[in-house]
């Protein structure tokens, strides 16, 4: 069972793991965007790290509402209301309960992705976010760790794709040759996931 | 007149420069010294270019005169943060609707729309039908 612990050490291990990261994203962003996307998430991250450190929210939906809430308000890049929107999504599909089984996360976290795609209308294969998201939500029901691998593939298979969405996009086949810094910073928060899981 | 409730204009763009612009633009081409509410709400709470659901939520709630709100985006993210507010539920004041507009011409449709005391729903098409204005 996962509880509300857990889904706070993942936020905070995606917040480690950015900080990390943050040139690597902000230098894939460099090419095909604008150049923020490690620093935009950095400041999301650490934001979230803060408030749930001070409000200590006691459900997992809770904790996940709160990080996508603070993530809309501090980010500052398209990338805030995106990962806002998946974390707010999956914690609203938990609902109240204390704890969570793996099979009810991976179906919520189904619906955030989901909604993702609506807010953003992007599919597979626009050298998106989503092409890490929607593997890994794909392979979650074999375990944290085979999602993990699934996101990182997705992230590396961007490479070679066309951006059709964002600002990318205006690049046309220009954007292609480029891993993806959505795909990538998503298959960091996959990453996290399994690493609080011990997979 | 001044007891008439008008429909707010929120305009949010990356830059806060673009943001007051279009603002000043739109009120000053609906004959300067309309009632009409506008607030601009451009670039991040520091100051750089970017989208801050801060400014868009203040903006919102400011030019809330109980007849609606109509906001306009430019591109990416300002799009992405307005429409994810309104998912929120309670974050922007209720009748407030994101308005599918060019960010110049809209702004300056709605605003002139809204002097007249017109409806939300109205000032949202008045908006939308700049998109079939062909330049050349």
């Amino acid at each position: 069972m996962l509880d509300a612990d857990f889904f706070r050490r993942w936020m905070t291990a995606t917040a480690v793991s950015v900080d990390r990261e943050a040139e690597r994203l902000t230098a894939l962003d460099s090419p095909i965007g604008d150049a923020d996307h490690g620093s935009n998430l950095q400041r999301g991250f650490t934001a979230v790290a803060a408030t749930l450190e001070k409000e200590s929210p006691d459900t997992p939906g809770a904790v996940l509402t709160l990080a996508g809430r603070r993530l809309i308000s501090t980010v500052g890049g398209a990338s805030g209301p995106l990962y806002g929107t998946l974390l707010r999504r999956t914690g609203k599909a938990l609902g109240e309960a204390g704890e969570v089984t793996e099979e009810q996360f991976a179906v919520a976290l189904r619906e955030g992705v989901d909604a993702v795609m609506t807010l953003g209308g992007a599919a597979p294969g626009d050298k998106t976010m989503i092409d890490a998201l929607v593997p890994a939500v794909d392979a979650l029901g074999a375990g944290f760790a085979a999602a993990r691998a699934a996101a990182e593939e997705g992230a590396l298979a961007t490479t070679p794709l066309q951006a059709r969405k964002g600002r990318a996009s205006y690049l046309g086949e220009r954007s292609i040759g480029h891993q993806d810094p959505g795909a990538t910073s998503a298959s960091l928060l996959v990453a996290a996931l399994a690493e609080v899981a011990g997979e | 007149m001044s007891d008439e409730k008008l429909v707010g204009i929120v305009l949010v763009s990356h830059s806060a420069e673009v943001a007051a612009s279009v603002a000043e633009l739109a009120k000053g081409l609906a004959g300067g010294g309309t009632a009409v509410p506008v607030a601009p709400a451009g670039g991040t709470e520091g100051g750089g270019l970017g989208t801050s659901a801060e400014l868009i939520a203040a903006a919102a709630a400011s030019v809330d005169r109980g007849a609606g709100v109509a906001v306009l985006t430019d591109l990416g993210s300002a799009v992405l943060t307005v429409k994810a507010l309104l998912a929120e539920g309670d974050e922007l004041p209720d009748r407030t609707r994101l308005v599918d507009a060019p960010f110049v011409e809209g702004a300056v449709a709605a605003v002139v729309t809204a002097a007249t005391g017109a409806d939300l729903a109205a000032v949202e098409a008045a908006a939308a039908e700049a998109y079939t204005y062909r330049k050349v």
